[in-house]
Order: structure tokens, then sequence, then C-alpha cells
């Protein structure tokens, strides 16, 4: 088996999925003949033809609109946002029209919109950011974040899949710089709604998703090795729905929760698994849910500023040393 | 749907314009005035507090959503997309009265369960999506539902209402434009009453004409008086033989009026009582009428039976309505995913039954 990038697996799952399925078909900016942004589509428009990959305007609510418009009629659009940011244009359209459609007038609208999410990379306020917590709290989406080749695989082959709008959230910092080494399955899938133990751990656990379970398993090793401390790191995947079980599984092996994400702090996902663990879990705890996030302010470019702001891996350690000595 | 037909045209009768067959003709009164009969209906029921929400009147403008939604192919599959004012549409395209008045009236029985208001709900088999509240959303839906039919070489042709308030949009815009580049099977109707809720058209767009849009897009555009029945089928007939042929997306203005309100609440005090008499004098329902009289094609006698025909339907209709009841309150956090299908109810409601649940004065 030969090693294959995140962003290859990604490439790897939906040319899959093309192949396997006449209804699936890619539409957004630049992803035709220039292959897309990241290159995500390369190839495609030559294997697939301009009908099925599909150059539009820069129009994030059309091609959020025309998604939904050709779902209905039974096709399997999987819309690109060429930075994950720009989702914000089509804010009214996933949130009014996409995710009320079934439960309103009974459309299946079985749609991925999948774009580039997150920061490290320099770029900035508007090529960063981390859109998961507004689209969390809209009841008839689905979120994925997959951290791992494997799972930026079998994700985009289940989201693709699912009768339900999937947002696929992948992280433009793990492109290139995770591999694995895959199967050549064609049904390697990876269920939404299913958490991961990225690590197996006693004292305490630290619930995450996307590019911080790999910071979340430095750290990890850290406190092993540095303090004796064993941790568990749950890797989410799914944000919505939720992992519920797996949530609550691992507060109760360990009693000690931290919640890591990139996103900035208030009204983000930490408080929502704060609030399942705070009302299931309560009588399990030993010390209080904390958080490691980014700060509240839009990521500035300067490295010195854009390090500062987001949660680095002595962030987690030093956060999970207060949390163990309770 | 229409009677069947059984006294032959007048000899001397000029000839029917765009193809039509005089079944046709007497198919598209029963539409229009179905359309007018089914409004005043649930005017009545409004007033009597039955309906639950608001009630929104296509007064005037009913030959714009019957004339451009009866120049679809039926058999061939093609498909639209009502906006407020468009209950006519909806109606060719086989809506029934009955679910039109349950959905007002948010019965268990209605087609969106309770969960939606007016004419908000659609029928994939029949051919029309259901819309939002946000207006300029469905022309990038329907610029999808046309991309469909280019990708499945299917020769379908889909048709998108907008108000002159929609077209102040982005997603009007952007889903025109993806549309026109994309040279896809859709034709645009775009209604001019005049108001988008009390806003005039000059407050609403600095272009004097909606159809003038049409160049900024590269669109073919057309207009009509939004009036006339017969000359809003024709302007929309060729726009759809040219998208079907494959000339792309047709921008068309009709001209009518908003005679009511924004909604039955809006008594319409910002518009000047002469121009709505003005309006009344040219009311499409009336117009028609004339017309098939002064020209024979119908005969008196064979309206009244339509008009009659009508009325009963729309009494069965309304006691059938009366007669249902609300949706149960549990089915209400049913359905959001086609998987899960069901949620677990709040830990706090789990087995409240219904009818026991909290007041607001408890």
């Amino acid at each position: 088996m030969a090693e294959i990038t995140y962003l290859e697996a990604l490439r790897a799952g939906l040319r899959e999925e093309m192949l396997r399925d006449e209804r699936v078909f890619i539409l957004g900016e630049d992803v035709g003949k220039y292959g897309g942004a990241f290159k995500v589509t390369e190839g495609f428009y030559e294997e697939f033809g301009e009908s099925r990959v599909i150059d539009t305007p820069i129009s994030e609510a059309a091609i959020v609109g025309a998604a939904a418009g050709a779902a209905h009629m039974g096709l399997r659009p999987v819309a690109e946002m060429q930075f994950i940011d720009f989702i914000s244009c089509a804010y009214d359209m996933l949130t009014n029209y996409v995710a009320t459609a079934r439960y309103r007038a009974g459309l299946p609208t079985p749609m991925v919109v999948r774009g580039p999410c997150g920061g490290y990379v320099r770029g900035g306020p508007f090529h960063s950011q981390n859109p998961e917590a507004a689209f969390l709290h809209t009841p008839g989406l689905k979120i994925v974040c997959p951290a791992t080749a494997r799972d930026a695989k079998g994700l985009i082959k289940a989201a693709i899949r699912d009768d339900d709008p999937v947002l696929y959230f992948e992280h433009k910092f793990l492109y290139r710089r995770i591999k694995e080494a895959l199967p050549e399955d064609g049904d390697l899938l990876t269920p939404i709604g299913k958490a991961r133990l990225a690590r197996e751990g006693q004292d305490l656990s630290i619930v995450t998703y996307s590019a911080m379970v790999w910071k979340s398993l430095e750290a990890a090793e850290i406190l092993e090795k540095e303090d004796g401390v064993s941790v568990e790191v749950l890797d989410l995947r799914t944000l919505l729905p939720m992992d519920d079980e797996a949530i609550l599984a691992t507060v109760k092996k360990t009693s000690k929760v931290m919640i890591v994400h990139e996103d900035t702090r208030t009204g983000g996902v930490a408080g929502e698994i704060t609030a399942r663990i705070n009302e299931q879990a309560f009588e399990w705890l030993d010390g209080p849910v904390l958080r490691v996030t980014a700060a509240d302010v839009p990521l500035p470019y300067a490295p010195t500023l854009e390090d500062y702001v987001l949660p680095q891996t002595a962030d987690i350690v030093n956060v999970a040393r207060k949390l163990a000595a309770y | 749907m229409p009677p069947s037909s059984a006294a032959a045209p007048r000899p001397q009768a000029p000839a029917i314009p765009a193809g039509l067959a005089r079944e046709q003709l007497l198919e598209l009164y029963y539409l229009l005035r179905l359309t007018r009969s089914l409004e005043e209906r649930l005017t009545n029921l409004y007033r009597q507090g039955k309906v639950i929400g608001g009630l929104f009147r296509s007064l005037g403008q009913e030959a714009d959503a019957v004339g451009s939604a009866y120049a679809l192919d039926r058999d061939k599959g093609d498909f639209l997309a009502p906006l407020t004012r468009n209950l006519g549409s909806m109606l060719v395209q086989g809506a029934e009265p009955l679910q039109i008045i349950r959905q007002y009236m948010a019965k268990a029985t209605s087609p969106s369960g309770g969960r939606e208001m007016n004419i908000h709900f659609g029928s994939i088999e029949k051919g029309y999506i259901g819309q939002i509240s946000h207006l300029g959303d469905m022309v990038p839906v329907m610029a999808g539902v046309c991309l469909s039919f280019r990708i499945r070489k299917e020769p379908r042709v889909g048709l998108v209402y907008v108000g002159d308030g929609a077209t102040s949009t982005g997603t009007f815009h952007e889903g025109i434009n993806f549309a026109t580049v994309q040279r896809l099977p859709l034709v645009c109707i775009m209604e001019n009453n005049g108001f988008a809720y009390s806003t005039p058209l000059h407050k609403q767009t600095a272009v004097k004409r909606l159809v003038d849009k049409a160049a900024g897009y590269g669109a073919h555009a057309d207009s009509a008086d939004g009036n006339d029945l017969l000359a809003v089928y024709e302007v929309t007939q060729r726009a759809i033989e040219r998208a079907r042929a494959g000339g792309g997306v047709t921008m068309i203005e009709l001209t009518t009026y908003r005679r009511k309100g924004h909604a039955e609440h809006d008594n319409q005090g910002y518009v000047p009582k002469e121009e709505l008499a003005l309006w009344e004098a040219k009311d499409p329902v009336d117009r028609y009428e004339r017309r098939l009289d002064e020209t024979g094609w119908v005969s008196a006698g064979e309206r009244e039976a339509v008009r009659a025909r009508i009325e009963r339907e729309l009494d069965d209709a309304v006691a059938a309505a009366e007669h249902d009841s609300f949706p149960e309150p549990e089915t209400a956090i049913a359905d959001l995913y086609a998987s899960p299908a069901a949620q677990e109810p709040l830990w706090y409601r789990a087995g409240t039954a219904p009818g026991s649940r909290l007041t607001p004065h408890g």
C-alpha cells in the first residue's frame, strides 16, 4: 500500500464516487481545467467532462442553490467553496433553503458542500476561517471535519452517499502534511455521526476534531513523558449529529475533560459539548470542563500574531496540567 | 380537470391564437377563475379566523401565473417555482384547492403537515417546487433544476417567478447570471405589480422597465401585458420553445398591478384610490371573459357551467379542510433528516401527552 496525503485521499474518494455513481457531479469556482485552487479536482475535467465538472461564476449562493435544485431532481452534487471562508456568502441558501428543505417540503436534498478551512498557513482573516459553529446551530445540516487521510476519504464518500445535506470541512494545513497508507477499497467509508478514539488514556480526555487532533496527540505524548499523565484523545470526526455516546464514554472513563478547537471561543462548538457533558454526566466529573480555543479575534496575518491567537500544543499541555491537578 | 365541451364554436369565430385549442381556452378559464374564487374563499376563512397566518392575494394578477405556467409542457416534465402571488401557477401544475386550504389552515393533512404556511409547498412529481420567504432564492434553485435537465440530456424547461422586489436581491442576480452563463433552459417571469410590500418600483430600481435588466446578463428579453391572459401565454410559450431548443434564458416582464395589500392585514393606505380604480377596470378575469364572449370561442353557458363547478369544488374543499385536525404536537420533531428520521424529545417533554403541555400562563 502506497502512502497518500490527506488531499490525495480526498481526491481519491471523490473520484471513486464519481466513477461509482453517475449522478455525482462537481461544481465550483475554477474546479474544471484548472483543477481547483488546491488541485483537489485535478484531472477530473479531463476524465469526467465539463457536464460533470462545472466551473461557476463567483457566486456561492448560486453554487449552493443550484446544487440544491439538482439534488431535488435526483442528482448528487458536490459543491466546492474555494476557501470555506466564502461559505458565509451562501449562508442564507444553506440555512434557510437547504437545511429546511426536507422538513418543510419533503424535498430530498442529498448534496455536499466542501472546502478548505483552517489556519496555521498565514492566510489572514479571510482564508483561514473555521465556520462550523455557525452551521452547528442549524437543524437539518450535517457537518464533518476529517482529521486523517483515511477519514478524508471515508467521510467524503459517506457524505456523497448520505441522503441529507452534508458540510465537509477539510483542513488545508493537513492537505499535504499528513500521509497514510490506505487500502484500495472502493467502500472505505467513515460512518457519519461516529467519533474515533485517536488515543487511549486513563487520566484525562481531550475531545477535539480536525487539525487539533494532531496538536492534541502531540500534547498527549508530552504529558505522558513529562508528567506521567495518560491522556485519551477523542476525534469527533462529525460535529452534527454529535456522537454523545462516545463523548460520555470518555467522560465516564477519565472524569476529566477538556475540549480543543481551532475556532474562536465565544459561541464555539466547545460550549455545546460542555453543555452536553454538564446535562448528561455532571456527577461523573472530577473537575471543570476546560477549553482551549482561538482567541476571539479575526485571524491575523503576521506569523507572530497568528501563532498567538491560534491554539498551540503548549496551550493544550498547560491546560491539561491544570485539569490533571484537580 | 376542464369540463368536456359540448358546444362547437360559432362558425364565424376568429381564429384562436398561439395554437391553442378551444378546450384549452376553457381549461384556462377554469384555472383563472379557480385562482380568483379560491382566494375569495380563503379571504372568508381568514375573516373567520380560520386561516392561522397571513393571507396573500393575487387579485388582479391571476393571468400572469395561469397564462405563463399553462405554456409549460407538463407531458415533457417541465418544472416551475412560484412566488408569493403565483397560486395560479401551482393550480396549473396540478395543486389541488383542498391542499391550499389545508395549508392555510395549518391542518395535519396539509401538504407540509402543518409545518409551512400559505402556498409554500411543492410536488416533485407534479413539477413545482415550494418557495421559501427569502425572495430570489428560488432562482438559483431553479437554475440547478435546469442544470439537472442538461446533465441528463432531458428536453425539459424550468420556469421561475420573481416580483419587482425580488429582482433587487443577491440570489436573483447570482442565479440569473449562473443560468445565462450556462445557457440553461430557464424562463424567468418578472412580475411587475408596482409594489414590494409598500415600496414602489422607483424606489426598488433605477431602471425604467425590469426587462432592461436582461441586457446586463446577456439574457433574452421579452415583455407582455400581464393582464392579458393570452398575451402572457404567447410570450411565455416563445421563451419556453427557445429554452427547449438550447437558446438559453429569457427574462420576461409582465406588467400588472397588485390590487390588494402585501397581505390581508395591509390596508394599502399608500396606494392612490384612482390607481386602484384604473386597474380594476383592467381586471384580467373580466377581460378574458369579454374576449371569450366577443369572439364566441366559449359561450356564456359554458362559462357559467365552469363557475358552478368551481363553486361546488370549493364548497367540498372548504368542508373537508374544516373537518381536519391540527397536527399532533410530537410530529414537530420528525423528518428533519432522511437519517435519522426521528429524534428524541427534549427530556422535559418526554412522555407529555398532547394537550398537557405548558402554556405561557402555566
